[in-house]
């Protein structure tokens, strides 16, 4: 009887799993394939197609193009966040908890409503469509997610050791800088990384406030248009090993801090 | 002082003594911390002034007074070592590198810890932790150090071992004290003044010894130790003596009143005696007894009145409950309260 309930649990599990990770095992595994068609059978391993995608110039392009949209909007993300966070938690602010809803709300919206929304506002405002403008949209996707995690991790106790800060002389920059920052570092890096992740894979708003510079997932489907190609799989396995890169980096540093 | 419509704090009218140990007395809610933020300058009075050294500091932030405060969670900075702690008040004052390093290592001396001013503070125990935040509030000179319930999380002999701690590094430094605090007999074991609160007011302010034996209000009484409450009424009085009636007979105080005036007599249990002694209070039936160590602790009831009271009996009396005893007691030692 035992046995036959773990074993039902293992074939569950499996079956779970399976379908979870199949479609990525398949892409991942495609990417090393030898002949120009992604399907079976499998003819590798072969690194052409990894070799392919690096010496084209406008796949590389659009991968500068993410890093530097993912990295500078979450860090904007981030320091906007803090701000709000500090002001909400540590001041009485009137109508706090309405401030507290409209910073949480985008969270509720889909992408697609969000990137609508900001090319009707860009149009209106007669703002060009650029990388610039995808920061925009990525700010406005990731700061409601930095805006709670940080918030969250203010409590009581961390205001009690500011007001001991001030106490002792520190001015309210001081306080900031030389306290709540270092104290909260393990949910700033959290946020960051989270913001990157988001960003580096977000798909809808980039195609839509784009136009000529484009970031990674917009090239991946415009690559896709003109057919499945191994191409495709390899720079898809590479926005996902970047991905795992920082859920991992993520994990770490959280795992670090509950140690602590 | 106001918060939203309840009045925490309103009236407090006190001065300090420079150099002198003050504890606030007070059960919780009574306004004692409230008076301590207002002190530290981490609350805005509502109306009043704060005065420090003859200066109005009323309007100065706590950053810029001369005041440092000893937190009772220690609110000490957990990404910094013991001696980032220590040295951070001077480093925001510009005291120069050398000076912080003779500073931080005077502070840590004086608390008994220079060995561990390389330490993280999670590596520190709750005693070590509450002598830290004590140096890094005094490593900045302040005129006053404010200590809100600094002994509240420490077990008790750990707590009697930092009393005799704090006192002596108080007399050795000569900074003003101010120790908020719910716990009487840490009150009496530490102040040079004890101020008790009460519902935001001050209901008493003295040496220990006075509050305890002589208190002017029923509150305090009743607060600093156990009593036992007699209603009576002034019968007569000539100028220094008073005769007061009541349900146990009549007794003659040194102590001024007005004929026909309600008021109240307080005893300490520990007044009673079984000794002749000069008063007798005649048979009394013991209810029930317990021994604590130094006394007895009972419960007796005045055969003649029905009077319920708390006496303390000396340690090596041979007590039982139901057993008729007579009671004597020292009228000297009666206080009488104004109702």
């Amino acid at each position: 009887m035992f046995k036959f309930r773990n074993l039902a649990a293992f074939t569950y599990a499996i079956l779970l799993y399976g379908f979870i990770f199949l479609p990525v095992v398949v892409l991942v595994l495609f990417s090393f394939q030898e002949s120009r068609v992604p399907i079976p059978p499998f003819n590798g391993p072969s690194l052409k197609w990894y070799h392919a995608f690096l010496s084209d110039g406008r796949v590389v392009e659009a991968l500068y193009n993410s890093i530097a949209v993912a990295l500078l909007s979450s860090l904007v993300s981030v320091i906007l966040g803090f701000l709000a966070a500090y002001s909400l938690a540590r001041h009485n602010i009137r109508y706090s908890g309405i401030i507290q809803g409209l910073l949480t709300a985008p969270l509720t919206v889909s992408y697609l409503i969000i990137a609508m929304g900001l090319l009707i506002t860009f149009n209106t405002l007669g703002i060009p469509k650029s990388l610039f403008t995808i920061g925009i949209g990525h700010v406005v996707i990731n700061l409601p997610l930095c805006f709670a995690i940080i918030y969250s991790q203010m409590g009581a106790h961390q205001a009690n050791i500011e007001r001991a800060a001030r106490d002792l002389g520190a001015n309210e920059w001081q306080v900031m800088g030389l306290i709540s920052v270092p104290m909260l570092w393990p949910a700033l890096f959290a946020a960051f990384f989270l913001s990157v992740t988001f960003s580096w894979d977000e798909f809808i708003i980039a195609f839509m406030v784009s136009r000529f510079d484009v970031t990674l997932p917009v090239e991946i489907w415009s690559m896709l248009r003109t057919g499945l190609n191994p191409k495709t799989n390899a720079v898809g396995s590479f926005v996902f090993l970047v991905s795992v890169v920082f859920i991992f980096l993520l994990d770490f540093i959280l795992f670090r801090k509950i140690k602590n | 002082m106001c918060f939203g419509d309840k009045v925490a704090v309103h009236n407090v009218d006190l001065s300090i003594q420079q150099g002198e140990f003050v504890v606030l007395l007070g059960p919780s809610g009574s306004g004692k911390t409230t008076l301590l933020n207002i002190l530290g300058g981490f609350l805005q009075p509502t109306d009043g002034r704060v005065l420090i050294d003859g200066k109005d500091v009323t309007d100065v932030p706590a950053s810029k007074r001369p005041t440092t405060t000893v937190f009772q969670d220690y609110a000490l900075f957990p990404h910094m070592t013991v001696a980032g702690n220590v040295a951070f008040g001077l480093k925001m004052r510009g005291v120069s590198s050398s000076e912080q390093k003779t500073k931080i290592i005077e502070s840590l001396e004086l608390v008994g810890l220079a060995h561990l001013a390389e330490r993280r503070i999670h590596q520190l125990s709750g005693g070590q932790r509450q002598r830290i935040a004590l140096a890094r509030a005094l490593a900045v000179e302040p005129s006053v150090l404010l200590l809100d319930e600094p002994l509240g999380a420490l077990d008790l002999k750990l707590r009697h071992q930092m009393q005799e701690e704090l006192k002596e590094i108080q007399k050795r430094i000569g900074t003003t004290f101010i120790h908020v605090t719910h716990d009487q007999e840490e009150a009496m074991a530490i102040a040079d003044t004890i101020v008790i609160t009460n519902d935001g007011a001050i209901e008493d302010t003295g040496k220990p010894e006075r509050i305890y034996l002589q208190p002017t209000s029923r509150f305090a009484a009743g607060f600093m130790g156990e009593s036992n409450f007699l209603e009576g009424t002034v019968i007569s009085c000539d100028g220094s003596q008073t005769m007061v009636h009541t349900a146990i007979g009549k007794f003659l105080l040194k102590e001024q009143g007005t004929e026909g005036d309600v008021v109240t007599l307080s005893i300490r249990p520990e007044h009673f005696s079984t000794k002749s002694g000069i008063r007798s209070l005649g048979e009394a039936r013991i209810l029930e007894t317990g021994f604590f160590g130094t006394h007895h602790q009972c419960k007796a009831i005045l055969e003649e009145s029905e009077t319920m009271l708390k006496v303390r009996l000396p340690q090596k009396e041979v007590i039982q409950s139901g057993e008729l005893i007579e009671l004597f007691i020292d009228p000297e030692d009666l206080t009488m309260l104004r109702s």
